[in-house]
């Protein structure tokens, strides 16, 4: 089975799988980052969302041979702490219900602020529109993201 | 007894340390005081179950009782199921009840330490693993997380732990009990000036009788319930670090999915796994009760190799949809059986002024929790440990010990974090898969099903249909209305019904208990058989009832050339609850006050599973899609918890049930599910979400359902604004326009 060394969250981790396999698989099942989640397996809901080099990629269909040698960073590596600008204004606002897309959510948001510092309503409901939350957690992901702006 | 789940949090105590001492060394409670092992009833409505509380095990019995997975002792004292106060004023309660998105582990917690009067910095949520009884019912489904018996069981659990406080206190002291108050884990002598804090007196309160009838608070003197206290745990799932079913990880586990029946109701005729073997990472493949089970090194080899299998399936089940609906559509035309009359509504129809029908439509809906359903077990010859995102704790360990043969103290359940519930985990059909294809491998496995397969193996919100007929007399008002309900009853496949004699109870649901009074009311119901898996979805019969039951209520307002404020307020006159929170929604919307141009305003109204709520929405259509601009809640749930977690479910309802008014259909073409993911069956998305106006009426009524009843009224709310804003009546889910 081929070999991939994977950078992720400033580490370079060795995995051994099948060409085809998607990141999503080799953070959870391989490297032991639970932190992304599955939701769908076709880029429609965005649970599984990381970042390639900064941007926000949904990992459940990047296989591992696309990688190369990119810069992946999870929610794990997003802060050590929850330090994040976006992560102290999630816990603010009490975005979180059931939690599960949340890590998506957070990546994503994140990857929108450093392209983006000051988005408007609109532009984050266009880029936040690539991930699904059940709970319905919508207005106030709207709400921590400007608080994430203005406190940066 | 001093039995508790430990974390890291708490020291664990060697095994092997003697008789009486804890980790550390300190001398814990006298051992062998088995007669003061009582049983404390905290309150029959908690699943009627004995709690059991007070006194202490011996050290011996504790260590026979210890759990292979870490379970351990800590000194301290435990007056009940759900409460323990350690020497050093850690106070730990056990959350009996899952959490999935509504909450538990931040709102129980306040219930029992408001009542202890404790410092709640000091306190910590611990999620309780499945016991036959000793938290009442487990099972957070029906809105019942807090109402029902959790909410006087934790009341009484904190109060209880109090009254020992004290007494050992005031004995410690030498005063009366009167004297003494509490406050933030403290007990206080306000004559002296003396305070001693809660972990200097567990030991010696641990001694003392458990009181039977302890005093419970005047809802005036609540200093947590009712605020918005830090959730416990919005940090760990910004974090990525909450465990969901899908982050267990046990060592030498496999993963595994499982490949049901392509075919509702099918079973395997060939199966062919060659291929599926040959895949990478592929260990096994095994039949199981539900289907067929590929089992791997990792989650992705596991789908290749589900992928490769070549199953056939048979199955007598090949109806469509629009099969469905016209077998409804002709048992409307026979005989119902009455679920509910009032008067005489065949004569009173024929006496009207004015007399409109319609018959309105739902459809099947999937759950479509964001983690799909999936469970990990360690089955072993003397024991079984599942880890399970499962609404039915109690359920699954008797479930999974059915299937092993075990007896139920041998299994043990871990409740993760679940990623929704909407009640498609009270079924316990994704424990079953990973119990027994540990039993089929000899380990640990993790089994999860696909987006695809989770949505095609479902037990749907059932499609059921209404033939309504009303009247209005002279003067505009509801003179008669007849429902006829023509739908199947949850539970239709599996035999689990509430069929009371012939109506089922959820089918009805949401129409036999419109509180409008109507003097000539007749709903019957007629059963539909059609063999498609239903189950509890997400307020159950409401969600589709409300949307028939309000849309025709609109019709009739109309008809009559009335306003459809004006219409309902008059017929709430006896239910000055409901009446006041559809006037609070109507203040809200500054109903009959000018629109922008294009659009329209409709209500929606329930009063379901404990919770009254009422909604406005403002709508437009452009192009042939609906906007939904604009939505005004107003719930009365009686006592609520913490306001933020209220506000954030009603608002996530209004998403639940408006994602189903937009876009919530399940197809069936020759006895299988058209949809597969969330291309073909799509959720509502950020660039569609209204702006959501929530007013919570605050009251000391028992606490009514929070998860559930904001849900209904949304559908028949845009339903009927979409009336108002374009003349066409939407008499069907999810709304299409001409």
């Amino acid at each position: 089975m081929p070999k991939f060394t994977l950078r992720i969250n400033g580490r370079a981790h060795e995995v051994e799988a099948p060409e085809s396999m998607p990141l999503l698989w080799a953070l959870r099942d391989l490297v032991g980052l639970t932190g992304t989640k599955y939701g769908c397996g076709r880029s429609q809901c965005g649970a599984c969302t990381v970042h390639v080099d900064g941007e926000a990629v949904r990992s459940c269909t990047l296989r591992l041979s696309r990688v190369g040698d990119r810069e992946i960073t999870t929610i794990e590596g997003l802060s050590a702490d929850g330090s994040h600008a976006v992560q102290r204004a999630w816990v603010a606002e009490e975005v979180p219900q059931c939690g599960y897309c949340q890590p998506g959510q957070v990546m994503a948001a994140a990857a929108l602020l450093a392209a983006n510092p000051a988005p408007t309503d609109a532009q984050i409901d266009e880029t936040l529109s690539d991930n699904i939350c059940r709970c319905g957690t919508y207005q106030r992901v709207r709400k921590a993201i400007h608080r994430a702006a203005r406190e940066g | 007894m001093t039995r508790i789940t430990t974390d890291s949090v708490t020291p664990h105590p060697h095994p092997d340390s003697s008789p009486g001492d804890d980790a550390e060394g300190r001398r814990g409670p006298e051992p062998t005081r088995l007669d003061r092992r009582a049983f404390v009833k905290l309150g029959a409505a908690a699943g009627g179950g004995l709690l059991l509380g007070g006194g202490f095990a011996s050290p011996r019995v504790r260590a026979a009782e210890a759990t292979p997975d870490g379970h351990a002792w800590a000194a301290g004292f435990q007056p009940n199921a759900f409460v323990h106060i350690a020497e050093d004023g850690q106070i730990t309660v056990w959350v009996g009840k899952s959490d999935m998105g509504q909450g538990v582990r931040t709102a129980l917690p306040m219930i029992v330490a408001d009542e202890l009067d404790a410092d709640w910095d000091l306190v910590r949520s611990v999620q309780a693993d499945a016991h036959p009884d000793k938290y009442g019912r487990q099972m957070p489904v029906g809105s019942a997380s807090v109402r029902g018996g959790a909410w006087m069981a934790l009341r009484r659990a904190g109060a209880t732990a109090r009254e020992m406080l004290v007494t050992a206190a005031a004995a410690a002291w030498g005063v009366p009990v009167s004297e003494c108050r509490t406050a933030a884990s403290e007990v206080i002598h306000e004559p002296s000036g003396r305070r001693v804090g809660y972990g200097s007196l567990a030991e010696a309160a641990s001694a003392l009788p458990v009181p039977t009838d302890p005093k419970l608070k005047d809802p005036s003197e609540f200093t947590l319930i009712g605020t918005d206290v830090p959730q416990v745990d919005a940090r760990a799932k910004v974090m990525g670090q909450a465990g969901f079913g899908l982050d267990v990880r046990v060592p030498g586990m496999r993963f595994a999915t499982v490949v049901r029946p392509a075919v509702l109701g099918g079973t395997l005729a060939r199966l062919d796994e060659a291929e599926a073997r040959r895949q990478p990472g592929v260990r096994d493949v095994v039949r199981i009760s539900s289907g067929v089970a590929v089992v791997a090194d990792h989650t992705w080899a596991a789908f290749e190799g589900a992928k490769a299998l070549a199953c056939e399936w048979e199955s007598d089940f090949a109806m469509s949809t629009p099969d469905i609906s016209r077998h409804h559509a002709a048992l409307c035309e026979g005989e119902g059986v009455v679920a509910r009359r009032e008067g005489d509504a065949s004569a009173a129809l024929g006496s009207g002024a004015v007399r409109i029908g319609a018959d309105y439509e739902v459809p099947y809906l999937a759950h479509a929790t964001m983690e799909p359903m999936n469970c990990t077990a360690h089955v072993q010859d003397d024991r079984c440990e599942v880890w399970a995102p499962t609404q039915n704790p109690q359920g699954t360990q008797a479930t999974a010990a059915r299937i092993t043969g075990l007896p139920v103290e041998r299994v043990t359940v871990h409740v993760t974090y679940l990623g929704c519930g909407w009640g498609r985990r009270s079924r316990t059909d994704f424990v079953e898969d990973a119990v027994e294809t540990s039993m089929k491998i000899g380990g640990p496995v993790q089994v999860v099903w696909t987006r695809e397969e989770d949505m095609r193996n479902d037990q749907y919100r059932p499609s059921s249909m209404i033939r309504f007929e009303g009247a209005l007399d002279a003067r505009g008002r509801l003179a008669a209305l007849t429902a006829r309900v023509a739908g199947p009853p949850l539970g239709v496949t599996d035999g689990r019904s509430r069929d009371r004699g012939g109506v089922d109870r959820n089918a009805v649901d949401g129409v036999v208990s419109m509180l409008y009074h109507v003097p000539n009311l007749l709903v019957d119901y007629c059963r539909s058989d059609v063999q498609v898996p239903t189950g509890y979805w997400r307020s159950v019969g409401p969600s589709g009832n409300c949307f028939m039951v309000e849309g025709f209520i609109d019709e009739l307002a109309v008809a009559g050339g009335r306003d459809p404020l004006a219409f309902r307020l008059e017929m709430l006159e006896a239910h000055p609850r409901m009446k006041h929170v559809l006037e609070t929604a109507a203040r809200m919307a500054d109903w009959g006050g000018s629109l922008p141009e294009g659009r329209g305003r409709g209500i929606g109204l329930v009063e379901d599973k404990g919770g009254i709520v009422a909604q406005i929405a403002e709508v437009s259509v452009q192009d042939g899609e609906v906007r939904v601009h604009r939505v005004w809640c107003a719930a009365d749930c009686g006592q609520i918890i913490h306001p933020g977690i209220v506000d954030a479910q009603i608002t996530g309802s209004i998403v639940t049930g408006l994602t189903a008014a937009l876009h919530g259909e399940i197809t069936i073409e020759e006895g299988r599910v058209v949809q597969s993911n969330f291309h073909d069956y799509p959720m509502l998305r950020m660039r569609e979400m209204p702006e959501v106006e929530v007013h919570i009426v605050r009251n000391h009524e028992p606490p009514g359902g929070v998860g559930e009843p904001a849900v209904p009224p949304i559908a028949p709310a845009v339903a009927n604004a979409v009336f108002a804003a374009t003349g066409q009546r939407i008499r069907t889910l999810p709304i299409r326009l001409a």
